[in-house]
């Protein structure tokens, strides 16, 4: 039985401690956001936060989050960062195709928790482990500073 | 303005195909072939556990086990021979997807390998015995050319290669088929609806209206989802209307990356005869396309190279001919440009290296070539509208200062013994719509829009949004032309049941050729509008006057309209590991009138980080017929870190045919990428290339030869 905290809520599962974490919460928690475009932790579109921290969720077998505080995008867009983020993104046209955009908003998140002041170079290395093929990454790195600037406070 | 579908997007609750889940859903593992050519002598499954089925090509009704495209030559199911490695012979469907992939893993074939040509070169030297799916040859007669060579005071020859480019959409391909008692159901990531009904329908020998096929949110396409899903539609189609349940066929990255299809690798050879000034007097140009094991759309591939085979430039006496050859490869087919990038990155290549060996500036001896308005086409055609391209390439170098920069990186250059800069610039076009006469014969395109009784407006097309934002547009578009507000125009995903066939979604077609139609459709409804009441418009593309199109002779008009671009890289190369590092990225593009010009820059700065990617990054190979890159960090498409702010402008040029103005833009800004990323790689190095991608391993090679050999 492992035991860890998803999105603000003690959860449990019986599931062996060698499967996936992107497994366990698509298939056993049916949260959808993260998802998968490689299965070898290189794209980053499954990108969740553990402990605060930007983790592939493919890379993540889950006997490492017992008793961990885990973060996915269905949690994390019911937050006021996230309604910020999301404005910020449509603000500079950063969505296009969306598949790689849950995982970009929570490197956004890591990055900005960090580092409410990021420079240009902190974002785009903040963002190197999420892989977009749509938008040539420069609307989303425009969207993160945009957050930045707008969310005096929040970060 | 916020996008349609933004906010399902960006909390990533819109649900993709891989997101869907249902009741006594089944999946499949195709088993593929090991070999790149040869018969299947016997297969042997391991038991099968109950609830595991294997569909094969007995499960095809006779004479249509192909995917339907141009030539019946796609096996959906090998039936004895096997033409590339990775090609399907049979998928065995299944509950759980660790048990298919074991029962897979068992699975004995028995096969006779016999010789296969697994390169191009191979193709090219035995062209004339076999495999040829499609050649041209137009332009100035060879006596012509040979009198003109003949008396010539210099005559170039220069061969040029690129290599495969893989999409890299980031959601992998998937496609899940539904039995129902009337009818099966496909849906799926896909970017042409149709195509996939029509191949469904040849293969399940069923009437149209027994076949269902809905796109699904769609993760990426940039061609890669234009042909290549039909033949998974099949698989899934056939498989659910055996096991009478869902069956879904989802790809995991390395599959994806070893059978999907792929930019064609080409090969280009040139002959160009020079005057003592300098000036080009004619030019001949073979082009071979790498098409791999089956024809797929690789013929009008080949045209769409050709037409572009003498890039923006009026050359006197030009001759083309173009092969598109079959190696026993995995198959090639659409991506984004078309063969376009390919003729872009050699013609660009050729006239910097003529004007290197001139001693004249690139920039200013490939002006002399531009074509302007009234000017033919090299098919006889005619550039009708105005070409704004001489103004661009003023602008630009305006703004760079190109001059001075010149000269600063001299001097740097001579200071600076580990690193070397350079500018180069390429200038290019793109045809909008299909080539030729394909618009008006082939694809007919008819759009629907629909009033309900609460007054709301529906658009009924078969264009998928692939996140190039044609939601977005295209309501903006009937919005616009109804006066109503954009949030009040719905753009429900397409589903063949509901919508017509507008056409497939590419050869930047959409918001010109579709647009064009939703808003004369939009008007009409404007026209008659009966508040309260529920109407429909249905409009069909008319066809504009052009010079008559000629697929034989290869003669007139291959488009209606053409978007133009002209782009500018600023790079320093470390020739100590050879890395190049892009300092500056600008980009000025004609593409008519931009409907929304955020998304317009999306397109661009997404198609400029491509091109400059397969020119300097992006190197995908085939080694013994079996391509070599399985991941993502095997092949090296750029992040975030690999790319800088790109300034890009946009140039009002009205296009009557388009809505509002528009022109395509979807392939245009990826044309231009890999020419002005090579043109200043040779700047920065001064040493010719001829192929692409010029990746680090290529430089400090060229660089020790440079040196003499030692390094």
């Amino acid at each position: 039985m492992i035991t860890f905290n998803l999105n603000g809520r003690e959860v449990e599962t019986e599931a062996p401690p060698t499967m996936r974490l992107i497994d366990l919460l698509r298939d056993e928690f049916q949260l959808i956001g993260s998802k998968e475009g490689c299965g070898d932790g290189e794209c980053g579109t499954c990108s969740v936060l553990v402990n605060s921290l930007l983790h592939n969720s493919c890379l993540v077998p889950i006997g490492a989050i017992e008793g961990a505080e885990v973060i996915t995008i269905d949690g994390y867009c019911k937050t006021e960062q996230f309604q910020l983020l999301s404005e910020c993104y449509s603000e500079a046209g950063a969505v296009q195709c969306g598949f790689c955009i849950p995982g970009m908003v929570m490197a956004s998140a890591a990055i900005l928790s960090q580092n409410p002041h990021p420079t240009e170079e902190e974002i785009r290395e903040g963002i190197s482990g999420n892989l977009c093929r749509c938008t040539g990454y420069n609307m989303i790195v425009d969207a993160i500073d945009l957050a930045a600037k707008k969310g005096e406070g929040l970060w | 303005m916020k996008k349609k579908d933004h906010d399902g997007k960006v909390s990533g609750q819109l649900a993709y195909l891989g997101d869907v889940k249902l009741d006594s859903m089944l999946y499949g593992v195709l088993y593929r072939s090991p070999i790149p050519y040869g018969k299947v002598r016997s297969i042997q499954l391991p038991p099968l556990p109950e609830g595991y089925e294997k569909i094969g090509a007995e499960h095809i009704p006779d004479g249509a086990n192909f995917v339907k495209l141009l030539h019946k030559d796609q096996p959906i199911f090998a039936n004895e021979w096997v033409n590339y490695i990775g090609e399907p012979i049979f998928m065995l469907v299944g509950p759980k997807l660790d048990i298919l992939h074991q029962l897979v893993e068992e699975a004995q074939v028995d096969m006779e390998e016999h010789p296969a040509i697994l390169t191009l070169e191979e193709a090219i030297q035995q062209k004339d015995q076999t495999g040829v799916f499609a050649s041209h040859e137009f332009g100035e007669s060879l006596e012509v050319i040979q009198t003109i060579e003949t008396n010539a005071h210099q005559i170039v020859e220069e061969e040029y290669e690129t290599g495969y480019q893989e999409h890299v959409y980031l959601e992998p391909q998937g496609m899940l088929g539904i039995y129902k008692e009337d009818e099966i159901h496909v849906e799926g990531s896909m970017q042409c609806l149709y195509y996939v009904k029509k191949a469904l329908v040849s293969a399940l020998a069923c009437d149209e209206d027994e076949v269902r096929v809905i796109q699904s949110p769609t993760g990426g396409g940039f061609g890669g989802k234009e042909d290549f899903p039909s033949m998974m539609a099949c698989h899934v189609g056939i498989a659910a209307k055996v096991v009478k349940k869902p069956v879904m066929l989802l790809f995991d990255r390395a599959e994806d990356f070893e059978v999907t299809t792929k930019r064609h690798p080409a090969k280009f050879k040139y002959r160009t005869a020079l005057d003592e000034k300098g000036n080009i007097l004619c030019m001949h140009v073979e082009l071979f396309l790498d098409c791999g094991a089956n024809a797929g759309l690789s013929p009008v591939v080949l045209q769409r190279a050709l037409l572009n085979s003498a890039g923006v430039y009026k050359i006197p006496h030009f001759h083309a001919k173009g092969y598109a050859l079959k190696t026993n490869t995995v198959p090639n087919g659409a991506f984004r440009g078309f063969g376009a990038p390919q003729s872009f990155a050699a013609i660009e290549s050729l006239m910097g290296h003529i004007s290197r060996k001139l001693k004249r500036d690139p920039i200013a001896y490939k002006r002399n070539y531009l074509v302007k308005q009234g000017d033919h086409t090299i098919t006889g055609g005619k550039f009708k509208d105005p070409v704004l391209m001489e103004d661009m390439i003023k602008d630009l170098m305006l703004t760079v200062d190109y001059t001075k920069k010149k000269e600063e990186f001299l001097g740097f250059n001579q200071q600076n013994k580990r690193y070397k800069k350079g500018i180069g610039a390429s200038f290019f076009l793109h045809g909008c719509g299909f080539t030729g006469s394909g618009e008006r014969d082939h694809i007919k395109a008819t759009v629907k829009l629909v009033k309900t009784e609460s007054d709301q407006v529906l658009i009924k097309i078969s264009n998928s949004d692939m996140g190039q934002g044609a939601l977005t547009i295209m309501s903006k578009i009937v919005a616009r032309e109804l006066g109503l507000p954009y949030k009040d125009i719905s753009f429900p995903y397409p589903d063949t049941k509901e919508v017509p066939d507008s056409g497939p979604t590419v050869a930047s077609r959409t918001t010109m050729i579709v647009g064009k139609l939703l808003e004369r459709a939009a008007s009409k409804m404007k026209a008659g509008w009966l508040s309260g009441v529920s109407q429909e418009v249905v409009e069909h593309y008319v066809h504009e006057e052009m010079i008559p199109w000629n697929e034989e002779k290869f003669s007139g008009d291959a488009y209606p309209a053409y978007a133009w671009g002209v782009n500018m890289i600023e790079l320093e190369v470390d020739t100590l590991t050879g890395n190049v590092r892009v300092e500056k990225i600008y980009g000025s593009y004609d593409i008519g009138k931009a409907i929304d010009e955020q998304i317009v820059k999306g397109q661009i700065d997404g198609g400029m980080v491509q091109g400059i990617a397969y020119g300097c990054m992006e190197k995908m190979t085939s080694k013994s017929g079996k391509i070599q890159q399985k991941s993502i960090s095997d092949y090296g498409p750029p992040t975030a870190m690999d790319v800088v702010h790109i300034e890009s402008k946009l140039y009002d040029n009205p296009f009557a045919g388009g809505p509002y103005g528009a022109k395509g833009v979807g392939e245009l800004p990826l044309t231009g990428g890999a020419p002005a990323v090579q043109a200043a790689i040779e700047d920065a190095l001064q040493i010719s290339f001829y192929q692409i991608p010029v990746t680090p391993e290529l430089i400090i090679e060229s660089l020790t030869k440079k040196a003499g050999g030692s390094s």
